[in-house]
């Protein structure tokens, strides 16, 4: 096999001009179609980096208005969530959790900020990481806040399935995010006629799971890669799609994700999570959004082991600026980031006011990385 | 956090496997993985878990592309910096 740099050589994901090919067809396509606006909502951190990075919005006909929904798990974790883990923390439980989420602001307080006030906050990687501290720790009760869509839910599921120690418990601010693709596209006011889905997290799901939405709301799905060309071929086959009427889903990243996706991981993640309604931050209640520990884990459910006492944290006055924020209308597509007041200048990856700028899957971040606006001329 | 970074098995215990991520060892869980994995199979990681067993006739092309992302990392490329940081972290203790 050639050496992965030769293949890279060969096999150009980043070709300008097979980019500028794809552009043409699309504007063919857009032409044919003969509309103003077509809106297209994709749900992907590592979705929005590629469209950002590589000026992929630069390329697109006018017609063609490409946004990101709720697809950072970071950005959509609501606040009340953050303050229970800050609370146990409080509570002087040992409390884990991804890196991300440390900066990402609760109510009055992020975990990050628990930390600086003396609470055993740790960051871990994942939930194997966990299981090595609250054996390291037998004494003290730690609780793993465990966030991410299904794709995380599915590595939290296993080791749940496999035995905790009695130490520890997890904190599910897990999401998953078909249900809130529906909302956000039933929103009134929505003008998203087509979504592009995550690649990575239908490895999990597959992409059969998004047939009955796309035929309800009448609208293409397409899953797709993060490349740049990954995602402008996605783009021109949902633009097809339209031109068409095709309402279902199309797979566009057959080298990883399949119809049925991975069944046994499937089959874990129903086996532990249940889904229930819950607020993702600032977008709405999404029903069936969040995913809660079914009862039968209830001695490892943080929630249900322990009395979080949230109200002693609320004692002060939340910050100002966050009642500015206008994160939630980024995320359900209704305004982008340079419509907000406080994007690059009171909230900034170093001090985020809203969760997006927290995140590198989280559209302010992103957008702020390249230069606040996503204007380059040149992909590749 | 949403990219599955792929490497070689190099060994396995039980459900534990040794996984080479371009030149990274670490330990990876295989209890969600789709298919059987065995030594020489090229595995996706998600937080420390393989999730995806790379069917053969793909591995060229997936690791192609994350050689180009790796190229990136010092252009402060968000992707690129993912992925380092996805594989350095829970990296194998020496």
């Amino acid at each position: 096999m050639a050496s992965p740099a030769e293949l890279a050589q060969q096999l150009k994901f980043r070709d300008p001009e097979k980019a500028r090919a794809l552009a043409a067809a699309l504007q063919r396509e857009v032409d044919a179609i003969g509309r103003d606006e077509i809106t297209i909502m994709h749900v992907c951190g590592s979705h929005e980096q590629s469209i950002a990075r590589f000026g992929i919005r630069a390329v697109l006909p006018r017609q063609i208005s490409l946004i990101m929904g709720p697809g950072c798990p970071v950005c959509v974790t609501d606040a009340p969530e953050i303050d229970e883990g800050v609370a146990l923390a409080k509570q002087g439980c040992r409390v884990l959790t991804y890196g991300d989420m440390l900066k990402v602001p609760g109510t009055v307080k992020s975990l990050g900020d628990a930390q600086a006030d003396g609470g055993k906050v740790d960051i871990v990687y994942g939930v194997e990481q966990a299981l090595e501290i609250a054996r390291a720790h037998p004494d003290e009760e730690v609780v793993f806040f465990s966030s991410g869509f299904e794709t995380t839910a599915v590595a939290t599921a296993a080791a749940i399935l496999r035995g905790l120690p009695k130490n520890l418990s997890v904190l599910s601010a897990h999401k998953y995010v078909p249900p809130a693709m529906e909302i956000v596209a039933g929103m009134p006011g929505s003008k998203v006629e087509a979504f592009l889905a995550a690649g990575h997290a239908a490895i999990i799901t597959g992409c059969d799971c998004f047939r009955p939405m796309a035929q309800k709301y009448r609208m293409p799905i397409v899953v797709t890669g993060f490349e740049p060309l990954d995602v402008l071929a996605a783009i021109l086959k949902t633009v097809e799609m339209i031109r068409h009427g095709e309402h279902d889903v199309a797979n566009c990243y057959p080298r990883c994700v399949t119809g049925p996706g991975n069944l046994p991981a499937q089959k874990m993640l129903w086996q532990v999570f249940e889904p229930v309604g819950g607020q993702w931050r600032g977008i709405a209640v999404i029903p069936d959004g969040n995913l809660r520990l079914k009862a039968e884990f209830a001695a490892v459910d943080a929630r249900r082991r322990f009395d979080i006492d949230v109200r002693s944290l609320w004692d002060y006055a939340p910050p100002k600026l966050a009642e500015r924020c206008i994160c939630g209308e980024i995320m359900a597509g209704f305004k982008s980031p340079k419509d907000c007041a406080l994007f690059g200048k009171e909230c900034l990856p170093e001090s985020p006011v809203g969760a997006c700028m927290v995140s590198s899957e989280g559209t302010c971040k992103i957008w702020h990385q390249y230069g606040g606006v996503p204007d380059l001329k040149e992909v590749g | 956090m949403c990219l599955g970074v792929p490497g070689k098995v190099l060994a396995i215990d039980g459900m534990n496997a040794t996984v080479d991520f371009f030149g990274v060892k670490k330990e990876l869980r295989l209890d969600v993985v789709d298919e059987p994995v065995s030594v020489g199979d090229y595995v996706l990681n998600h937080v420390g878990f393989a999730i995806r067993r790379i069917p053969p006739d793909e591995v060229g092309e997936t690791l192609a592309m994350f050689d180009q992302i790796l190229k990136d990392v010092a252009q402060d490329d968000l992707m690129a910096a993912d992925v380092i940081g996805e594989m350095a972290a829970g990296k194998e203790k020496a």
